[in-house]
């Protein structure tokens, strides 16, 4: 019960989340009315990613410092839950970006073009290439240990080149994606009051949930993994 | 021996290597010129935007070709014996000034293929000069790193594109866009220099994380 506390807290805020999300008031926007209830579900997405990513970068380093295998494939886990977390906030862009962005006049590869050029979208994808080939690298490489120190160096490395380039970019080009001036819904004058309210506790719930699923995969990896850690 | 002694023998090492055989140089050149001249062929007249889309492809393919060699062609037996006479440190950084100077070479003549083939669209060449080798010097940098990470797995080659790339297209699309400045393309005021200022923040940086990170990757 002790140590289950934030797996309830992640539950109870998801709940919250839903309810207050789906049925909550929102300031009526012209352009995006209802959907701006994306918010809570499409931008927590993306905060759940970064945050594990950062996670899992923390463990790389500490992998460095210590040579514990155990770190190692806790890095390896919550990059690959953060990698699901991506893919769901492109999937909930996706959604949002069919009601908002496409034009019901022209078929939807007319506007294809358009949104891939979104800096936004740029920068998610690449951070979701970065982990697929970090993925890549660790399985091109059979020795354990060497597989583990050649990618938390790359982990390391790709991160302090990633996540400079995500906040720096989209404010040099242009984008229709929301929050223009950098980055959407981290400034705090960017969403309303009655948002927020909602908006902090989702992302809050929705990190814990990613931090649940990989504490999960890490405790199944770490079975299979039993004869290499105990030897 | 002090250790700018031990980093300057091992970059000379480097550059003789690349002096007798000169394959490796030439095979370069020859896959920038045939690059170029294809590319001559095939659009005829060019506007800005193109030309300069296509300068920095080819800058970008061109490093890959340059940089990867440097830490493919070591052999294990070789590391091994650089393992006992020099300290990570002096070797990377050997490995990177050799990098970076080859990289310069190669721009240079990247650019000058360029114009004598492709025209010369710029409105200020010297700040587009200037702009290729702040690019081509950072592109070589990263893929130092890259090189050293990919030459521990297999499938070197082909490993390196894929790691690689993520990482180069964001610093690829800010070179991109500053270049659009030698075009006499307005930017708002301070935009420019803050980009440069930032790019040579981030190729210190990367010296920085390569000297730190490399001698895990050295250990085997």
């Amino acid at each position: 019960m002790n140590r289950s506390w934030w797996k309830i807290l992640c539950v109870v805020l998801l709940i919250f989340t839903v309810i207050a999300g789906l049925l909550g008031p929102v300031p009526a926007l012209r352009q995006l009315q209802e959907t701006i209830r994306n918010l809570y579900f499409h931008v927590c997405m993306w905060f759940a990613m970064m945050i594990l990513f950062t996670i899992s970068v923390v463990h790389s380093i500490k992998y460095l410092r210590s040579l514990d295998l155990n770190r190692d494939i806790r890095a390896h886990q919550y990059a690959s839950t953060g990698v699901f977390m991506g893919l769901l906030g492109y999937a909930t862009g996706a959604i949002w970006a069919s009601y908002t962005w496409a034009d019901p006049n022209n078929p939807a590869y007319a506007s294809f073009g358009s949104i891939v050029r979104e800096p936004k979208l740029i920068g998610a994808a690449m951070a979701l290439l970065i982990y697929a080939a970090y993925f890549v690298l660790r399985s091109s490489i059979t020795d354990i240990d060497k597989k583990a120190r050649v990618s938390a160096v790359y982990n390391i490395f790709a991160y302090a080149m990633l996540f400079p380039s995500i906040w720096i970019i989209p404010r040099l080009l242009p984008s229709l994606h929301p929050g223009q001036e950098g980055n959407p819904a981290l400034n705090f004058n960017d969403i309303d009051a009655r948002m927020r309210m909602v908006f902090y506790p989702a992302v809050l719930g929705w990190t814990l949930l990613g931090v649940w699923i990989t504490t999960l995969k890490i405790r199944l990896s770490l079975l299979k993994e039993k004869k290499w850690l105990n030897a | 021996m002090g250790s700018f002694h031990r980093i300057l023998t091992l970059f000379k090492k480097d550059w003789m290597l690349e002096m007798r055989q000169q394959y490796a140089f030439y095979g370069i050149l020859l896959y920038i010129a045939s690059t170029i001249f294809v590319l001559y062929l095939a659009m005829g007249d060019t506007n800005y935007e193109t030309w300069n889309a296509l300068f920095w492809v080819t800058q970008l393919f061109v490093c890959i070709n340059a940089v990867a060699k440097s830490f493919l062609q070591e052999g294990r037996g070789r590391m091994l014996y650089f393992y006992t006479i020099s300290h990570p440190v002096e070797y990377v950084l050997a490995k990177i000034i050799y990098n970076v100077l080859l990289m310069t070479i190669m721009n240079t003549l990247n650019l000058f293929l360029y114009i004598a083939f492709m025209g010369d669209p710029t409105v200020n060449l010297l700040q587009f000069i200037g702009i290729s080798y702040l690019g081509g010097i950072g592109l070589s940098l990263v893929f130092t790193m890259l090189a050293a990470i990919a030459s521990k797995a297999m499938q070197q080659a082909s490993l390196m594109a894929i790691l690689g790339f993520p990482i180069i297209i964001p610093q690829l699309l800010l070179l991109i866009r500053l270049s659009k400045v030698a075009f006499a393309e307005t930017f708002r005021e301070g935009v420019v220099s803050q980009v440069v200022l930032l790019l040579v923040a981030l190729d210190l940086g990367i010296v920085v994380l390569s000297v730190i990170l490399f001698p895990f990757l050295w250990k085997d």
